[in-house]
């Protein structure tokens, strides 16, 4: 769509422009401003310098924790796209099968996060979860709250039972929307089912995969509650994410500075993914128009 | 929505033409496929349901039910826990606080989003793309990052403890949400729409109002939805931001833990009551979800 040059757009811009500099960038210069500074108490401020950035990036603490959360991003990814792919192929495309699964994959989306920690929490534990206690019925000694094991797996199995459905409800909206001619011309040229699928449906499942892939990326490189409540970080450090860690620097300990610096490298992090997202995101919508433009 | 049939259809549309012998057989093998592919989606949504299961099952039985023996539905089912939460004022009234202040978040955050995201999808302005990119920056911001200054910012103005307080703060995530959502369903729109609403004499309040917004009726709807979702979902900072008298329903759950050990029947309950609001919003907007997470870009 052609758009007009009005740079009175502005005002109609300007009350989210207020609302979210209130909410996000007057903290965020609260930050900005402890990261550089130390404190011994009675509001007094001592300028330090990049001194906390030193220490942060040269801390272990940090390392582990950054690895930890880039490995349970990426096993996250690993295990649910492909799932979500083919849960989305196997949904029934019509019928009462259609609402019904919808209503009942989303409702986990739907289940507040320490909810979430809690029901894994309580299905987990051995004497009066039903997994837990399944699981050692068969010989397989499992406690979560001793075995760093057992405490990933859960932590994996939780966030797949809390998210997969997301990108299962993206990818069968991209397939929904592939037109029936499509199948028809693939039926006439005698297709393979995987020619179908990877010919067909997986460069209509482009555009959303992406958004699942980034979004998943994003909110599991962010997750606090779930595991807070069901391993608290344990045992040792082991589930210890960097959210995690940072609240507990920040509020558990009162390490203002510190706290202050990580937070701004962990933004920073997050920032260059979000970078990558838009323009990928940007790039793959121009090649859809110029696709929509030719045919 | 003629063109969702899929799969289904072209396995009985090979099965009904197929000539070749060959054919004929890959038909047969696809038809085994998909006369069992509903099997994938029910042994999913099994996954789904079966903690959702255990956390009910276990909020009809005793405590002393649940420690003593294990069983798979409650030997005396019970509506004791549920009792406890419905008689006492600290309980219900974290139900309320919930509502209230995710309720307040929707309405400020679509009615914010609603002039941006117009602005948006129909002009260019000076530095419109690094406005948005920064906007949604801010959906990508990590709530732990801030807990604490917001703590400190809103002690500044005396707004901890209050609705107005956590629903202020969810708007650092649901603001940008709504925004994109929005401009997604805006953009689909055709502008011919607004000029002949011009030409005709109408007023742009009148215009937007009348003509527009009842267009993007279901956007507004799915960006509502999804405020909704994400500050009722969210739990770090409004527990930060509440001690006694705003503080949500999920935070009060965690004194269930007293002195005489857990109260694994009333948290049981508690936390089925805290799914039964998303499974009621959730019927109305089943067929937009997708949508919506798509950020209006399906």
């Amino acid at each position: 769509m052609e758009k007009t040059v009005n740079n009175k757009a502005w005002f109609m811009v300007l009350p989210v422009l207020l609302l979210v500099a209130f909410t996000a960038v007057i903290p965020l210069m609260t930050v900005v401003n402890y990261a550089f500074q130390d404190s011994f108490g009675n509001n007094q401020f001592f300028w330090v310098g990049i001194e906390w950035f030193q220490e942060l990036l040269a801390s272990e603490r940090f390392h582990d924790a950054l690895v930890r959360n880039l490995i349970f991003s990426f096993s996250i990814l690993a295990i649910e796209i492909p799932l979500g792919i083919g849960i989305a192929l196997c949904m029934p495309k019509k019928g009462w099968g259609v609402p019904v699964c919808l209503v009942l994959m989303a409702l986990p989306l739907l289940v507040p996060w320490n909810v979430v920690g809690t029901i894994w929490q309580v299905f987990g534990r051995a004497d009066i979860g039903l997994l837990g206690y399944f699981l050692n019925l068969i010989g397989i000694n499992y406690n979560y709250t001793q075995d760093p094991i057992a405490a990933w797996a859960t932590v994996i199995v939780m966030d797949v039972w809390h998210w997969t459905s997301l990108v299962v409800l993206l990818c069968y909206a991209g397939l929904v929307s592939i037109p029936e001619a499509y199948y028809q011309a693939a039926r006439i040229d005698g297709a393979s089912r995987w020619a179908v699928f990877r010919y067909i449906q997986l460069p209509k499942m482009h555009s959303v995969l992406l958004i699942a892939v980034l979004l998943r990326f994003m909110d599991s490189f962010m997750i606090y509650t779930e595991p807070f409540v069901v391993t608290g970080g344990g045992p040792g450090n082991s589930t210890t994410f960097l959210s995690i860690d940072l609240v507990k620097m920040a509020i558990g300990q009162f390490d203002l500075g510190p706290a202050a610096a990580m937070s701004l490298v962990y933004f920073l992090i997050i920032l260059l993914f979000s970078w990558v997202f838009y323009t990928v995101m940007n790039n793959a919508g121009a090649e859809k128009k110029h696709y929509a433009g030719e045919e | 929505m003629s063109t969702t049939t899929g799969t289904a259809t072209i396995e009985t549309g090979v099965a009904a033409g197929g000539q070749a012998p060959r054919s004929r057989a890959r038909a047969r093998a696809q038809r085994t496929g998909s006369r069992y592919a509903f099997l994938v989606p029910t042994v999913y949504i099994t996954f789904l349901m079966l903690p959702i299961y255990w956390l009910f099952n276990m909020s009809l039985k005793t405590n002393q039910e649940i420690l003593s023996k294990f069983t798979l539905w409650p030997d005396e089912p019970t509506l004791a826990n549920y009792m406890v939460i419905f008689t006492d004022p600290s309980w219900y009234n974290g139900y309320i606080n919930s509502i209230t202040y995710v309720v307040l978040n929707t309405v400020i955050s679509v009615a914010v989003a609603l002039p941006a995201a117009y602005a948006f999808s129909r002009y260019k302005f000076l530095g419109d793309k690094h406005l948005f990119f920064w906007l949604l920056t801010n959906r990508m911001a990590p709530p732990a990052v801030f807990a604490l200054p917001f703590f400190q910012l809103y002690s500044a103005f005396g707004l901890i403890d209050t609705h107005l307080a956590v629903a202020l703060a969810h708007c650092l995530f649901n603001v940008p949400l709504a925004v994109w959502i929005l401009e997604g369903f805006m953009s689909g729109v055709p502008k011919e729409i607004d000029e002949t609403a011009y030409i005709d004499g109408y007023s742009f309040p009148k215009f937007f109002g009348k003509i527009f917004m009842p267009l993007i009726a279901s956007g507004i709807g799915v960006a509502a939805f999804f405020c909704f979702m994400f500050s009722w979902v969210e739990l770090l900072i409004a527990r930060t931001l509440t001690t006694t008298a705003a503080k949500p329903i999920a935070a009060t759950m965690t004194r269930t833990v007293s002195a005489s050990g857990m109260d694994w029947g009333v948290l049981a309950a508690a936390g089925v009551l805290t799914i039964v609001p998303g499974a009621l919003v959730i019927y109305f907007v089943r067929n937009y979800i997708a949508k919506g997470f798509a950020l209006g870009r399906v």
